[in-house]
Formats: C-alpha cells, structure tokens, sequence
C-alpha cells in the first residue's frame, strides 16, 4: 500500500510518500495510526496522541474509523487550510 | 439542462485573470448575474510580516475534491457556470490565491453559491498553506474554527 504524508506531518515523518506492506492485524485507519507511533521518534512526533491528523483513504476524506483493507493509497496530513 | 452549465476547475502554479474568467461567465446564454470571490496572500499575520506564502496540495484528490464541491453547488443552486482556480507553489504577499465564481439567471443564487464554493474549499479540499517571515521564522497554518462554522451554515 501506497502511505503519502503532507505539509508538517512530510517533514516530521522525512517522507513524502513510501511503499509498506502492513501487518494483516492493522485494518482500519486508528490501526495503522497507532502502528505508525512505533516507527521511530519522527512518527511518533507525527502521530503523537492528541494530534490533528486527518487521513484520506484512496483520495477521499476519511475517519479514523475507517477500514483500510483493499486500499490502495493512504495518505496523512493536518486540517486543511487552503483558499 | 446540465450540458449547459460551464464549469472551470484549475489547480496551477501560474496566476489567473480575473476579468478575463469573468467574461467567459457573462458571456454564457441565459447568465443575468455573476458573483466572485479573490483570495489574496497578507503580507502581515499575527503582527509579523510574511516573506511568502507556499500552498501544498494533494495532486489527483485536490481536482476530484474541487469537482464534487463545484457539482454540490450546481445541485443546489440554479448555476449556467462556475469556476475555481486555485494556485499552488510558493507566492509573494499580494499574490492572487484563489478564484471562486458563480453565474446564474439572477444574482441571489450566483452570490449565494459563490459564498458556499469558497467556504467548502476551506474545509473539504486538500490544500495546506505555509508561512515565510522575515525574521525567517516558518508556520503551518492552522485551521480555524470559525471556517468550519462557516462552511456548516450551508
């Protein structure tokens, strides 16, 4: 699965996208979150608890209630801000 | 009636002209009444001045989030044209943003769908913007509470 990052959560992970092959037990969105804290310090800085992560699974906007399984791309980033 | 209707959604680093996306509204059969909104970069924020503005988007999901903004807004209002063009890349103060703009037969629904085109972008497209300084300070803006109420009043 492809996992993209977005404007402070890029630089604190130090990727803008990657290729990840996740556990069978991670199925949902909070699931892939809480596996992401484990990663080393920059993610658990992205992801810390509390945090405003918003997610979109396959270009569109989801909750962290959201199930992941046959997705192709997730992407992570802060409250949008355009306009 | 809707192969009627003009709908412009642009994502570009280049800047627009306003008068001229305009007239491609006014000169649609039937429009009676354009409305328009401009987003500009401040050059001060927070009592510091800004340098620069840098937008980062979502290439692929920002055009699919805009085309579903700007069809909610035809299903809801009696539109013959819209437009929205926003820009992305890093711009100096002053620097255009953004341009929403409804066209219908009479003014009340052009403004209305207008107001609700730029409040959805705020909230429902994915943009992110980043502030320069001059003290050479950077910010991630921060999503404000008061765009949320203003795109839930619709």
């Amino acid at each position: 699965m492809k996992i993209l990052y977005f404007a402070w959560l890029r630089e604190r992970v130090g990727l803008a996208e990657e290729d990840v092959t996740l556990p069978a037990h991670i199925t949902d969105i909070a699931g892939l979150i809480t596996w992401q804290r484990d990663r080393g310090p920059g993610f658990a800085a992205a992801f810390a608890p509390g945090g405003q992560v918003r997610c979109a699974v396959d270009q569109e906007f989801a909750g962290h209630d959201t199930s992941i399984a046959g997705a192709r791309e997730v992407a992570f980033f802060p409250p949008v801000t355009g306009g | 009636m809707s192969s009627t209707i003009m709908r412009r959604i642009l994502v570009q680093t280049a800047d627009f002209d306003t008068g001229a996306q305009l007239a491609c509204l006014e000169a649609r059969p039937g429009v009676g009444g354009i409305a328009s909104f401009v987003g500009t970069v401040r050059g001060q924020t927070g009592g510091k001045t800004l340098t620069a503005l840098t937008l980062e988007h979502y290439p692929g999901m920002t055009e699919r989030a805009l085309t579903g903004i700007a069809q909610q807004a035809e299903a809801r209002w009696p539109l013959l044209g819209c437009i929205i063009i926003h820009r992305v890349g890093t711009l100096p103060p002053g620097a255009r943003i953004v341009l929403a703009a409804a066209a219908s037969a009479h003014r009340q629904a052009a403004l209305e769908a207008t107001g609700f085109l730029i409040d959805w972008l705020k909230t429902n497209a994915p943009f992110w913007k980043r502030e320069d300084f001059t003290d050479h300070t950077t910010n991630w803006v921060e999503a404000r509470a008061a765009d949320h109420e203003a795109a839930s009043r619709w």
